[in-house]
């Protein structure tokens, strides 16, 4: 698929004007830990909240995302992965919470905390790493609506397209499933660092810590 | 200056793989490590108050369930009391069986087990394996995906496997609602290739049970258990309520196996500094615990994980054998893919493909590897002939049969013809004759048509909403012309009220005869015992087709 520049651009520029204003409502309004990664700045605006707006769907990032690891395994920029994914969303019309999930470092159970989250019940997991599920929260945690487990391959055109049909599973929609992507040379080449990088995940993760809300402004 | 042979090595593909140094305190080490607990066992009044260096205060989930149900305690004092090199020398001595072996095997803790292991070579691990399998004869497990989920193409690859010589097959998912399609196209397939093939589709675990409750599959084998506490809390589990799913498939007639493999635990990041097979062996505890008759075990697709450190195959091929010494059926994986070199990867599988295991694979990619949804086979349908050229130079059976063309074409379109068939009879959406004739010459997804993979999706779910069963399937089959393929998916579904093919090790002959570790054990006892291949089948599998005939020349 071809992104006309101009088009994205001008998606994105819209999507921080909203991100910069970005609704609190769902999130008691104390302010919490700030920290920065290249090209964001992440603040914990206190718990996550049980949404009731239907047309959103929940973000849910790993306990080191944009915080101690800062690119996926590829190298790709957190924030242009979460630039990507909100502006699959707004491309939509559908609204993104984003949150900090601390429990686990499982991208399933990170996805599907989102999506108990969310008020459409539609969540996005990603890790640190890059892995990424779309969940339902009717669905055992383990399942997902569409999982996308080798994180070696999935771009920003993929986040997008990620973000798109998640908004349209929020909408009541059955979208054509992002194509998916297998290469067998990606776990030779990757999962010994894989490990090494989920190691580091779940070192920050914690059992009995809530899910935040999360404030993100683009930089 | 760069050396030039240097600069050539460094393009070569053992290169292109990811190798890590040691690194013990966080247990990324294979085995033997300078963490992994001293064996111990101390027993009051039947019941363990000591297991490998803690106190029963300090045991954790996995250690007060295996304390508890994993060791034969009748004989844990004397066997634990055994030198570990005189246990390790009685695996690989001709005069010593197998059930003698088991008596000590079956009665020692985890550390025990990983000590015992731990003297042996990798040849003398083998040599455990040829004695210590459960089953007499070998046999082959193969994958049966595509990229586009394709449920035609699934058929098709199922009934060409089938006609070489798999006996258990696996399907698996891009999309997680296809599963209902791909479970009955594989079945279907394969039991068109060749009666009595048990198939099953890895997805949730919760949704793998209801799969198997309808008909859909024959056994289940991703029930996944991990070797600490912290993996097991991750998923949600404990070893009682993995115990608990496997009752659920045996009182349903639903063989099953559990999954684990080295590497797991440090790959989810909580291997609390222990080895990877010191963790495995606590695994194949939990499975033995819980009175399950099999494991799918060696790596599986942690092998990257292994693989990268010194030594790690070798200790994947003492995981496949500690299964053994617990007599549990095992899967010995040789499944995903973990290396860019051809040499690699061949050695990789040394261990399982000379003295045979119940599954040699589990499995196989019956697909080019790029439709392999298992993220890639260490093995795949470009190597069949490879496979069987090796079995051929070595004289070994690892469970495939050469191929003539004509058989694996006609076997292809059946299978392609009958699920159309299905599809008619129940209302599915239609596949085409162009997509018949497609999965029958295709090698891969790349040549087949796409799909409205909505409309699919919309009536997978409908078709569970429904209530379709097993049972619908037959009547449709039969429906549809396809009687012959009536009658064996009919098989299956009585195998589950039999239940015989629940014992360990099980496959099914073409006239769904159990053949299991019961019925069939192995007798190895050295030099012309224990399983021996047939002049008939030494015939198949030495007629290649690529092989010149002398006399005619």
């Amino acid at each position: 698929m071809a992104i006309d520049e101009k088009l994205l651009k001008s998606v994105i520029a819209e999507v921080l004007k909203e991100m910069n204003t970005a609704d609190t409502s769902a999130a008691s309004a104390v302010e919490g830990e700030t920290y920065e990664c290249p090209g964001m700045q992440i603040t914990e605006i206190g718990d996550a909240e049980k949404g009731t707006n239907p047309n959103e769907v929940v973000l849910g990032l790993a306990p080191a995302f944009g915080e101690s690891q800062t690119t996926n395994i590829v190298g790709i920029p957190h924030a242009d992965i979460v630039k990507e994914v909100m502006a699959g969303l707004e491309e939509e019309g559908v609204s993104c919470r984003i949150v900090k999930v601390y429990r686990t470092s499982d991208v399933s159970f990170i996805a599907h905390d989102a999506a108990e989250l969310s008020g459409s019940g539609i969540g996005i997991g990603i890790q640190s790493k890059g892995t990424t599920v779309i969940h339902q929260k009717d669905l055992p945690p383990l399942s997902n609506l569409e999982l996308f487990p080798q994180c070696p391959l999935i771009d920003l055109e993929t986040y997008r397209a990620i973000g798109k049909n998640a908004a349209q599973y929020a909408k009541g929609e059955s979208p054509n499933p992002v194509p998916v992507k297998n290469d067998q040379m990606a776990r030779p080449k990757f999962q010994a660092l894989s490990a090494v990088l989920h190691i580091k995940e779940t070192e920050h993760a914690d059992r009995d810590k809530a899910p935040k809300a999360l404030k993100v402004v683009f930089k | 200056m760069r050396s030039k042979r240097f600069e050539y090595l460094d393009q070569r593909p053992v290169n292109q793989d990811g190798y890590a140094k040691e690194w013990p305190e966080v247990g990324f080490i294979a085995m033997n490590s300078p963490f992994d607990p001293t064996p111990s066992i101390k027993i009051v009044n039947g019941e363990v108050v000591e297991m490998d260096g803690k106190t029963k205060d300090e045991f954790d989930m996995l250690d007060a369930f295996i304390a508890r149900y994993a060791i034969n305690l009748d004989f844990a004092e004397e066997a634990m009391a055994t030198d570990s090199l005189e246990i390790a020398r009685m695996l690989v001595d001709i005069n010593v069986n197998r059930q003698e072996c088991l008596k000590y095997t079956t009665a020692v803790t985890p550390a025990k087990l990983v000590e015992i292991v731990g003297n042996l070579s990798v040849l003398e691990a083998m040599m455990g394996i040829t004695k210590m399998r459960c089953r007499l004869k070998p046999a082959n497990q193969c994958h049966v995906t595509n990229v586009k989920d394709n449920m035609v193409q699934i058929a098709a690859d199922a009934a060409e496997a089938a006609v070489r010589g798999f006996a258990e097959m696996e399907t698996t998912v891009g999309i997680v609602r296809y599963a209902p399609f791909n479970a009955i196209a594989i079945m279907l397939g394969a039991n068109v290739g060749r009666p009595g093939i048990l198939t099953q589709c890895a997805v949730e675990e919760a949704t793998e049970l209801d799969l198997g409750m309808r008909g859909y599959t024959a056994y289940a084998e991703t029930v996944s258990v991990y070797g600490t506490e912290d993996v097991f809390m991750d998923g949600d589990d404990t070893p009682w309520s993995k115990a608990f799913l496997a009752s659920c498939y045996a009182s349903r007639g639903v063989k099953m196996r559990f999954t684990s493999g080295t590497g797991s635990e440090v790959q989810m990041g909580m291997a609390e500094g222990k080895s990877m097979l010191y963790l495995e062996a606590r695994c194949l505890g939990v499975t033995r615990g819980a009175g399950v008759q099999g494991t799918q075990n060696g790596s599986v697709s942690c092998i990257g994980v292994p693989a990268a450190v010194p030594g790690g195959i070798r200790a994947v091929a003492c995981e496949n054998l500690i299964a053994a010494m617990l007599d549990l059926e095992n899967a010995s994986s040789n499944d995903q893919s973990f290396t860019h070199s051809d040499l690699r990867r061949v050695a990789r599988s040394i261990p399982q493909f000379i003295p045979g295991t119940d599954y040699i694979c589990s499995g196989y990619s019956s697909t080019p590897n790029y439709d392999n949804m298992f993220a890639g086979s260490n093995w795949d349908a470009d190597d069949y002939d490879d496979w069987c050229v090796i079995q051929r130079d070595l004289r070994v059976d690892a469970g495939l049969l050469p191929a003539r063309e004509e058989e694996v074409v006609a076997a292809r379109n059946k299978a392609a013809k009958a699920i159309q068939a299905l599809f008619r009879e129940l209302g599915l959406p239609e596949i085409t004759d162009e997509e018949v004739e497609a999965a029958t010459y295709a090698r891969g997804s790349q040549d087949m048509p796409d799909r409205d993979v909505v409309a699919d999706l919309k009536a997978a779910t409908d078709m569970l909403d429904r209530g379709v069963t097993g049972i619908d399937f037959v009547k449709a089959l039969y429906k549809g012309g396809f009687e012959d393929v009536a009658e064996s998916i009919f098989n299956i579904q009585k195998a589950k009220v039999v239940g015989d093919y629940l014992h360990t090790a099980s496959m099914l002959d073409d006239k769904f005869h159990v053949i299991s570790a019961v019925n069939s054990p192995n007798c190895y006892e050295g030099p012309m015992t224990g399983y021996q291949i047939s002049p008939e089948l030494w015939e198949k599998i030495s007629d290649i087709r690529t092989a010149v005939d002398p006399a005619k020349l």
